[in-house]
């Protein structure tokens, strides 16, 4: 796999500083190198500030200094409806597909920038998803945990992202779901996808990632080659001594 | 009996018509537009106006159309009110209630509301003067459905029960069939997605303010072919249009429509038990019955 | 020089029972955050009942028991005050919006019973039949109007000092509390509904003590004066003065009342005489178009809160609000 440090990075962020309220930053001159086609993994204990990482990039919660690119072009604080604009999606961890719409419903919206090519690529996502294809007039708030998650990277990936933002997609999955809903990113990158998720479940991640940055308190911490933080005897007491790893997992 | 509950249809029709608009915009912006029933006189006016200029300019126009009190003239006349209504209420918000939103109180919308609410009403009453006015001053005749027991139906009637039917015909379609009404819906489940997923919130909530403002005008314009038009008849159908929206659930377009059949009806049948003149408080009874027995009314989710 | 004195008492006298009603509304609105929209249906309960209870007995109508007036007068606080209950329980624990929807629409279902209850209400006669209390003692006229003047002015001073130890006490924080954080208050433990209860039936017994006084006033009520512009004046004059603040309460009624008699004046004097039937139309304009213009320049009034706690709650609201944060 590709390493961030050798090839240039397609999403920097540079010396991030945001938060929700004005004077009160959550993130602290955060930094982060992803490079293209990679799966990039960003760890830490509960309120890091991870959600808050992911939400900066996608325009959701303001900047105040610092700067974000995405393949070169300057993306700090983006309208949220513009990130498809910029070829970026953002699945959020919780609440992430309108339930009250059906799967067809949820797809077609994601699609409907899509003009002539909206029934072949709604076509692409069924075969992606065999699942989805199954119930796809079903109401998607019928849906089990982890097809609610391909449903929303489906969703997420019908504005045909160069980079795909994800938070948790994993939490609250069966461990088999989980492992799906991973690999699944995973194989997103060999179609030229670049992946940026959070993730609590570590050792997972660790294994599927190519890179990883650990934040804590809203700063850097450590960042790494994820097989190399993987067996790191820091990190492993940190993060895999079992303190920090979800009972869920 | 019978004859009740067919009045009740057809009024229930045009409360329907004013309950969906009025339920989209409290669920969306989350406030009680007590201006909403005031878009109805706006309606009921303009088509007025536009229909005296086209029967002007074209006095072949001006024919009734078979057995109806209802003229070409008026019938588009109707439809350019929609739409000049709907711009209307588009301005308003952006004039008023968005500004007052951006200021962040919540409540201070309803409360905006209320003013909006006295300046229309008041307005209308001084440019149109506030002795009630008729569309056609041709006498309708009813016809008998049935001798025994007597039931009698204005052909009116008859077309305001079809129009509002097509109307809200024409919205499910949008709302069932087009990737716009599946972004409606989207933004009313759940706006911030919404937003992520690319949706404009702002052109939503116009688009929200245009079907809204069109279909009550389409209601006041009904209202006045079977009733009368008068400054105050805002007033007087925001109570059962509030009613109808609760009742059916606030966010729920189509307990909207229930709603407002169901309000029409019961307040019609209690007619039949209750002296006629206490018809303004049934509303607010079947407010306070819904809020009772079943908050979230007909087809809403629970909200907080 | 009496005529412009007894107008003075007049002008004084009314401008204080509204001011009664106005620091009652601010109990609800701007301690609490609790939307009355039907502050005629409150007011006007206090007037019928006061009237009812107080009046002399009828020979077509139920009511007429003569009771003291005192005592018919806090009848008349305490019909209000059910009235209030009834609602409250049924809206309170609700989103907000239907609190709002609800004594809307009361205030048109009062309105409409007090119009054809014949039989309780004297209809749209209005009721007669109430002898002013005292009128032995003071005689007709200005002494007599002079008296009341005193009398209103007590129980304004009264229900004023009642509300400040209310708000500067625990309780009234915790209204404010349930106000700007109503998450934040559960989490404390408090139950918001049974709070926003007590202090919107308190709000609406000052209602019925004032639309008690009004009734006193004129020894007659009828529909007439429970109409909805009632409603709106008395917002308006809550709005001006400053929603939060008692004694902004106060100026801002005076103020308000003012500038409606004046321009009620204004306009049948200048106005030509055409348009002498929409001076009401036109004064409704005004109403409503001074509480919208609040709203946009001075949301907080001309004599704002005095802030006794910090409210973080509200400038979070605006920024998440504005950037739409989804994950939370
Ligand atoms: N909408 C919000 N408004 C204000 N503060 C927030 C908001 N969301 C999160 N925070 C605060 O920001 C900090 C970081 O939160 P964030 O959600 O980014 O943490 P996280 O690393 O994703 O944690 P978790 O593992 O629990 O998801 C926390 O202190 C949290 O309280
Ligand atoms: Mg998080």
């Amino acid at each position: 796999m590709a390493d961030p440090i050798l090839t240039a990075p397609i999403l920097t962020a540079r010396a991030v500083t945001a938060g929700y309220v004005t004077g009160l930053p959550i993130l602290r001159e955060v930094s982060i190198d992803v490079a293209e086609a990679s799966v990039t993994v960003i760890i830490g204990p509960n309120g890091a500030g991870k959600s808050t990482l992911i939400k900066a990039i996608a325009g959701l919660v303001p900047v105040s200094s610092g700067a974000i690119t995405l393949g070169g072009t300057d993306i700090t604080n983006i309208a949220p409806h513009a990130m498809a604009a910029h070829a970026m999606a953002y699945v959020p961890q919780t609440d992430n597909i309108f339930r009250s719409l059906t799967i067809r419903e949820n797809l077609e919206l994601a699609l409907r920038r899509a003009g002539s090519a909206r029934k072949a690529r709604l076509d692409k996502l069924y075969d992606m998803f065999p699942p989805l294809a199954q119930k796809r007039d079903e109401k998607a708030g019928a849906l089990s945990g982890g097809q609610r998650q391909f449903l929303a990277v489906a969703n997420a990936l019908a504005v045909n992202p160069r980079l795909v933002l994800m938070d948790e997609p994993s939490a609250g999955l069966s461990p088999k779901a989980a492992q799906e809903v991973l690999g699944m990113a995973r194989d997103l990158t060999r179609d030229g996808v670049t992946i940026l998720l959070v993730e609590q479940n570590v050792t997972q991640a660790l294994k599927l990632a190519d890179h990883c940055y650990i934040l804590a308190e809203g700063r850097n911490q450590v960042d790494g080659k994820a097989a190399d933080l993987l067996g790191d005897p820091v990190v492993a007491d940190i993060y895999l001594g079992g303190k920090r790893v979800r009972a869920t997992t | 009996m019978i004859q009740s509950l067919l009045d009740g249809i057809l009024v229930g029709a045009i409360y329907s018509l004013g309950a969906i608009g009025l339920t989209m915009v409290m669920h969306m912006l989350r406030f009680a537009n007590f201006s909403h029933a005031e878009l109805l006189s706006v309606g009921a006016y303009c088509a007025l106006v536009f229909d005296r200029l086209f029967e002007g300019l074209l006095p072949v126009i001006a024919n009734n159309i078979g057995p109806l009190s209802l003229t070409w003239a008026l019938l588009l006349a109707m439809l350019v009110s929609m739409g000049v209504t709907g711009l209307t209420a588009m301005a308003i918000d952006r004039l008023i209630f968005r500004r007052v939103r951006e200021r962040g109180v919540p409540q201070s919308m309803v409360f905006a509301s209320f003013g909006v609410a006295l300046v229309i009403r008041n307005v209308i009453g001084l440019i149109f003067g506030l002795s009630p006015t008729f569309y056609s001053n041709d006498i309708a005749f009813a016809m008998i459905l049935s001798q025994d027991p007597l039931i009698l139906v204005k052909p009116d009637q008859v077309f305001v029960l079809i129009a509002a039917l097509i109307c809200m015909g024409i919205l499910h379609l949008v709302l069932s069939r087009t990737t716009f009404g599946y972004a409606l819906r989207a933004v009313a489940e759940n706006p911030s997605l919404a937003q992520v997923n690319g949706i404009r919130l702002k052109a939503i909530i116009a688009a929200v303010w245009l079907i809204g403002g069109g279909l009550a005008a389409a209601a006041g314009v009904l209202y006045g072919l079977t009733n009368q038009i008068t400054p105050l008849m805002g007033n007087d159908l925001l109570l059962p249009v509030f009613a109808a929206t609760i009742a059916g659930g606030i966010g729920s377009v189509y307990g909207a429509v229930a709603g407002g059949f169901l309000v029409g009806i019961a307040a019609n049948l209690a007619m039949l038990v209750v002296p006629s003149g206490y018809s303004p408080s049934f509303p607010f009874l079947i407010i306070l019955v819904v809020l009772m027995v079943r908050p979230n009314g007909l087809l809403g989710e629970e909200r907080t | 020089m009496i005529g412009v004195l007894s107008y003075l008492v007049f002008f004084a006298t009314m401008a204080s029972i509204l001011a009664i009603a106005v620091l009652g509304l601010n109990l609800q609105w701007g301690n609490t955050g609790l939307f009355n929209g039907g502050v005629a249906a409150f007011f006007g309960m206090g007037a019928y009942v006061t009237l009812i209870l107080g009046g002399l007995p009828q020979p077509d109508r139920l009511g007429g028991f003569a009771l003291p007036y005192l005592l018919a007068l806090l009848g008349g606080g305490a019909g209000a005050g059910l009235l209030a209950w009834v609602v409250g329980r049924c809206t309170l624990h609700l989103r907000h919006d239907y609190l709002a929807i609800a004594t809307f629409g009361i205030a048109i279902t009062f309105e409409n019973v007090a119009r054809n209850a014949s039989w309780l209400t004297g209809g749209a006669q209005g009721l007669r039949g109430f002898e002013k209390p005292l009128q032995d003692t003071f005689g007709a006229g200005l002494s007599y109007n002079a008296g009341f003047l005193a009398f209103v002015l007590c129980v304004l001073a009264l229900v004023y000092l009642f509300l400040e130890r209310l708000v500067a006490s625990p309780f009234g924080r915790l209204l404010r509390g349930i106000r700007e954080d109503e998450t934040a208050a559960r989490s404390l433990g408090k139950a918001p509904a049974r709070i926003r209860l007590t202090a919107f039936v308190t709000g609406a017994v000052i209602l019925g003590l004032s639309g008690g006084l009004f009734a006193t006033f004129y020894g007659f009520v009828s529909p007439q004066d429970v109409l909805p512009i009632l409603t709106f004046q008395i917002w308006a004059m809550l709005i001006v003065g400053g929603s939060g603040n008692n004694l902004g309460a106060i100026i801002g009624t005076v103020l308000v009342w003012a500038a409606w008699t004046l321009s009620g004046w204004a306009l049948s004097r200048f106005a030509p005489l055409d348009m002498q039937l929409y001076t009401g139309s036109i004064q409704y304009i005004l109403i409503g178009s001074v509480i919208v213009a609040m709203l946009f320049w001075r949301p907080q009034g001309l004599f704002p809160e005095r802030l006794l706690i910090s409210r973080p709650a509200r400038s979070r609201g605006t920024t998440s609000g504005q950037t739409g944060s989804t994950d939370t």
